[in-house]
């Protein structure tokens, strides 16, 4: 059977040590070839298993170490090529890695897609025939359920305005090549369709932004914190996670050391991680280095980077700060229970606008006003609140990343001068992605949208 | 009393767009056939405007000759004006179009039918159908002559149980005041067809030498006429011009003041009209704030002097379309030749249609044109074609065609009308194909050609001046991806003329081609070609390389189209035995009966649940007779 390949999480999301991404179909150990870093996955044995690190293919950094398998077909469940990525449970990892075979050509599974596989590749026997059909109607009529609620009335509202753009400049396309005669109807030129195709690109770019938002507080607010050695990391973890009493996990790899600690802070969710360095009060700077810090920060939303005011400021810290410079950054004096050595002043000043709470862990002062600052940064910031139920759901990001890709082909074909109906194209195809999102792709629209727009005919 | 008046393979009950091209592709295909019609005089008539064409339809007028069908040449050499429209845009939306002598077009058509060895042409008024055990038979005239046939196609347009309307005034008729067909209409009824109502209408005629010209702006052909017919060498050289008038606050104030009077808003006309059709007190209501409205003045031929006013399409009284005529401007002293009216008439819902054309309730029956709830003789004439195709193919036990949507603006229409229906008269428009990139004007005979021969509509001739130049541009672009041009002063200054920039290496012709700046006729400057090519040649050679890029895209797309059109769905299959198919999508399934998965995904009502539990109840009828064979050879 020549059907494309799918992709899913097939393990339920946020419960349990491990995740698992599956792929099936043709294209399946391709995909996930690509995004490896370990055997030649093109050439391994079918039926094995295969350790080795995810790199992202953009960036070219690691994302996460994995246990691959491999199964051809047909011997597999779908009786098509299956890869499946063992991965850490945390929501994060696995949704990146799923994106990122989505992002190499898989397309996203639908519900039951892969039992539905199965069965047109005939690998389930007849009488389990009828179970099929109807966990199909279930699946799809339930997904169908939660996408329609997922869907905030905001962005369906928006979506739908981005496809009136969108459709009203087709339809003037159209009537411009079904009507050439019509002189009442302006041509439609390429700046104008320039115009209005750039302002859709910037909407969905905002949208996908705000998807990135939303995504830290469904996911937490991965937050690292930094220091020297003895500066009271591992006390401030302790304290953050005893004070709000760790929400849930305390995952320990199978094949590496993390632990993530989820704890709230005054509806903050925040996701404390790569924390081998935190646990062991050893110098995260100078166990894995100045690059690898980066590294780690990279991928933060939020940094505490904690200072001694017990003792004065050192290269190092200041190394740090220079390294915090552009994030979302807390910065916190600990010990001030112990005498001043350190200039406050000095510390004003690196610190530019970032928050400085002066605290005593071992006195258990200062917490309230470190949260109160994290709740301030996050909900009294960037991120309006109203704004955080937009895109949540993977396909809707998806399709949305879809779409952003062919108004960027559309607007590559204006730079290019293409004749203005095959840029259409890609507009029209931008308008039938949207309409996946709100659940309305029916054809006929557009030709509706053409005669109430403009007075046509003979 | 009845008598026997003879045996046919195929009998055409109409002898307009669709029935002409029904007849002769069904001659063409070696049935002996029958076509019958209420004047001898009408043959090919066009009833409203004079023209025949345009964007979406003139590409269907190039599928009907690709596939040895009679409007392209007929067309080419009664023209009075040619005009390529779109030139600005894409190769995909070029569009021809033809202002058409009227009387010469039927003359022409009818002389082309005479000259065909295996049809009869006889002036006749069919009132009923043989039809028994439920299969039609032949048709049984007014004159009680029963005619006997294998297969009989219905092509009657607005005929069945017309209605003409103007003003207050109504009166049952054909258009242009012709003899309607009534009781063929109650018999299709009696039949069990479901009709609807639907409407269209046609602007006054007036005398040119009534029209003061001078206030409007001539619309001329194009200096060098193109063709319709891949068989036409010879251009019409005096070309008659078209002129553009304008209608003003003045006309929309009488409009305005006579609204009560129009047919349209007295509730006299029930019937559905089409909304790219507006009459133009339609148009004056529906965008009250556009001051004007064109008009085109088209002749209706040569050796006549009455005009065609188009966009003027009204059902108004005779005495408010006098005023309204002379309100504009050129037209103050114009005189009416035959007033505007709406016609309203019986249609067959298209959905009770196999994808052949063939009654699904009646086997034999076909029906074609305008009475399958389409408008446009192009429309008609594709149905015509396909319906004689097919029609001839079940009298002969031969091969039957069905064009699918990627083949043709041909399949596309005729899918559309057999999955979804029509709530009003249906028109080809260019944004009803996914695939226009590859239905164009340009390679209907590279789309059709080969399917044409195999099924015996074209001659041997014919096919092989087709494969010469399918062999010419593939020579030509091999050539070109071999040919290499090195960056030079002379080349950079012709890059520089033709708006691009400079070259920086070395490349291949093919690939200079791709940019979009870059003509063959520039190409051609730079690596000459040995021989002169034929300018269809060189034009397919640009728009094949040029465009690549989208083509491929499209021809993507089909792709994964055609795995759901492959997928066949078993014809006794039981819509009702599927657990777990929606209650809706079970009614329309019943009611389309698609022949493929992928046509059953286009019917509304229809969504991807539906589609996906289809496709595993299919599979697994597919496994069931596997296993079935498996264990009789065991």
């Amino acid at each position: 059977m020549d059907l494309d390949t799918i992709a899913a999480i097939s393990t339920p999301i946020g419960e349990g040590a491990i995740a698992i991404v599956r792929l099936s179909g043709d294209q399946a150990i391709n995909i996930v070839n690509q995004m490896f870093k370990g055997k030649d996955l093109m050439t391994v044995d079918s039926h094995t298993l295969h350790y080795g690190k995810i790199i992202d293919p953009d960036s070219k950094t690691m994302i996460e170490e994995v246990m691959v398998s491999v199964m051809r077909a047909p011997k597999t469940f779908t009786r098509e090529n299956v890869v499946e990525i063992n991965c850490h449970g945390g929501l994060a990892s696995v949704n990146r890695l799923l994106e990122m075979s989505l992002q190499l050509g898989a397309r996203l599974a639908e519900p039951g897609e892969f039992t539905k596989r199965a069965f047109l590749n005939g690998r389930i026997d007849l009488s389990q025939a009828e179970a099929v059909m109807d966990l199909i109607r279930a699946k799809t009529d339930k997904a169908m359920g939660v996408a329609v609620k997922q869907l905030d009335g905001k962005l369906s509202k928006l979506i739908k305005r981005l496809r009136q753009e969108l459709i009203e400049t087709v339809a003037h396309v159209e009537v411009n090549i079904d009507y050439p005669e019509y002189d009442d109807v302006e041509e439609m030129t390429k700046n104008i369709m320039l115009e209005k195709t750039m302002l859709v690109y910037q909407e969905i770019e905002r949208l996908l932004a705000m998807a990135r938002q939303g995504k830290i507080l469904r996911e937490g607010i991965s937050t690292a914190i930094i220091g020297r050695p003895n500066v009271g990391k591992s006390s401030l973890m302790n304290a953050l996670v005893q004070e709000n009493k760790a929400i849930v996990t305390d995952i320990p790899g199978t094949t590496r050391d993390v632990i993530e600690e989820y704890v709230n802070v005054r509806g903050v969710p925040l996701r404390l991680v790569d924390t081998a360095g935190i646990r062991d009060t050893e110098d995260i700077v100078e166990k894995i280095g100045v690059e690898r810090s980066r590294q780690v920060l990279k991928e933060a939303d939020l940094v505490l980077l904690v200072l001694n005011f017990n003792e004065s400021l050192t290269e190092q810290d200041r190394q740090l700060f220079e390294l915090v410079k552009d994030l979302d950054v807390i910065i916190l004096v600990n010990k001030t229970d112990l005498p001043n050595k350190i200039d406050l002043n000095e510390v004003a000043g690196l610190a530019k606008d970032h928050a400085i709470v002066n605290m005593s862990l071992i006195e258990e002062q200062g917490i309230d006003q470190l949260e109160e600052a994290i709740a301030r940064l996050f909900f009294a910031g960037q991120i309006e609140s109203d704004d955080l139920s937009y895109v949540s759901n993977v396909r809707h990001i998806q399709l949305l990343k879809q779409a952003l890709a062919t108004l960027d082909d559309a607007m590559s074909a204006i730079n290019a001068d293409m004749p203005i109906d095959l840029i259409q194209i890609d507009v029209t195809r931008t308008w039938e992605l949207l309409g996946e999102i709100v659940g309305d792709t029916v054809q006929d629209s557009l030709i509706d949208q053409l005669f109430s727009q403009f007075c046509l005919g003979k | 009393m009845v008598y026997n008046a003879g045996h046919f393979d195929v009998i055409v009950i109409g002898a307009g767009h669709a029935g002409v091209e029904a007849a002769n592709a069904a001659v063409k295909r070696g049935a002996k056939t029958l076509m019958l019609t209420l004047n001898l005089d009408m043959i090919a008539f066009m009833p409203c405007n004079p023209s025949i064409g345009g964007p979406a339809k003139g590409v269907v007028v190039r599928e009907i000759d690709a596939l040895g069908g009679l409007m392209g040449k007929v067309i080419d050499k009664t023209y009075i004006q040619m005009r390529m429209l779109n030139t600005g845009k894409g190769p995909a939306v070029r569009a021809l179009r033809a202002q058409a002598d009227k009387p010469l077009y039927i003359q022409e058509m009818k002389y082309q039918l005479e000259k065909l060895e295996n049809l009869t042409i006889r002036q006749a008024m069919v009132e009923r159908l043989i039809v028994e055990d439920g299969v039609c038979k032949g048709v049984l005239t007014e004159t009680n002559a029963a005619y006997y046939a294998k297969s009989v196609i219905i092509t009657t347009g607005t005929f069945m149980r017309g209605s003409v309307i103007i003003g207050d005034l109504s009166y049952q008729s054909g258009p242009n005041n012709q003899r309607p067909s009534v009781k063929l209409s109650e018999h299709l009824e009696e039949l069990g067809f479901e009709l609807v109502r639907f409407k269209t209408g046609t602007p006054p005629r007036v005398n040119a030498n009534t029209i003061d010209y001078s206030k409007t702006e001539i619309q001329p052909g194009d200096d060098k006429p193109s063709h319709f017919s891949y068989e036409t060498t010879e251009a019409i050289v005096d070309q008659i011009p078209c002129w553009l008038t304008y209608t003003n606050e003045k006309t929309h104030q009488i409009i305005d003041d006579n609204l009560a009077l129009s047919a349209m808003y007295s509730g006299m006309i029930k019937g559905t009209g089409p909304r790219y059709c507006p009459s133009i007190e339609d148009k004056v209501v529906r965008f009250h704030d556009k001051p004007r409205h064109q008009i085109f003045l088209e002749p209706e031929g040569r050796n006549t002097e009455e005009v065609y006013v188009q966009g003027f399409s009204t059902s108004l009284p005779e005495a408010v379309q006098h005023e309204m005529l002379r309100s504009i401007e050129g037209l103050e002293k114009a005189e009416i030749m035959r007033s505007g009216y709406a016609i309203e008439y019986d249609s067959v819902v298209p959905t009770q249609l196999w994808p052949t054309l063939e009654v699904k309730n009646i086997p034999g029956l076909f029906t074609a044109g305008q009475i399958n709830g389409t408008s446009g003789y192009e429309e008609a004439a594709g149905q015509g074609l396909m319906a004689g195709i097919n029609a001839a193919a079940r009298a002969l036990e031969i091969e039957s065609l069905i064009l699918d949507r990627s083949q043709a603006y041909i399949g596309v229409l005729i899918d559309d009308l057999v999955t979804k229906g029509t709530n009003e008269p249906y028109r080809l428009l260019t944004s009803r194909a996914e695939y226009r990139l590859l239905l164009r004007h340009d390679n209907a005979d590279i789309r059709l050609t080969e399917k044409a021969y195999q099924l015996g509509l074209i001659s041997d001739e014919r096919y092989q001046v087709f494969q010469g130049k399918v062999a010419l541009i593939e020579q030509e672009k091999k050539r070109l991806a071999k040919q290499t041009i090195k960056p030079s002063s002379e080349i950079d200054q012709l890059l520089n003329e033709a708006g691009g920039t400079a070259l920086k290496e070395p490349i291949k012709a093919l690939d200079l081609l791709k940019r979009p700046e870059v003509s063959y006729q520039l190409i051609k400057r730079l690596v000459p070609a040995d021989d002169t090519l034929p300018e269809e040649v060189e034009e397919q050679v640009e728009i094949q390389v040029k465009y690549q890029g989208y083509i491929d895209k499209s021809n993507q797309q089909v792709d994964r189209m055609k795995k759901m059109e492959n997928k066949v769905i078993p014809e006794n299959i039981d819509y009702d035995a599927i657990s777990g198919l929606a209650t809706e999508a079970k009614q329309k399934l019943k009611k389309v009966c698609p022949l493929s998965v992928g046509q059953a995904s286009r019917i509304s009502g229809v969504n991807p649940a539906d589609v996906s539990i289809l496709l595993v109840y299919i599979e697994q009828g597919q496994i069931a007779k596997r296993t079935s064979e498996v264990e009789h050879q065991a």
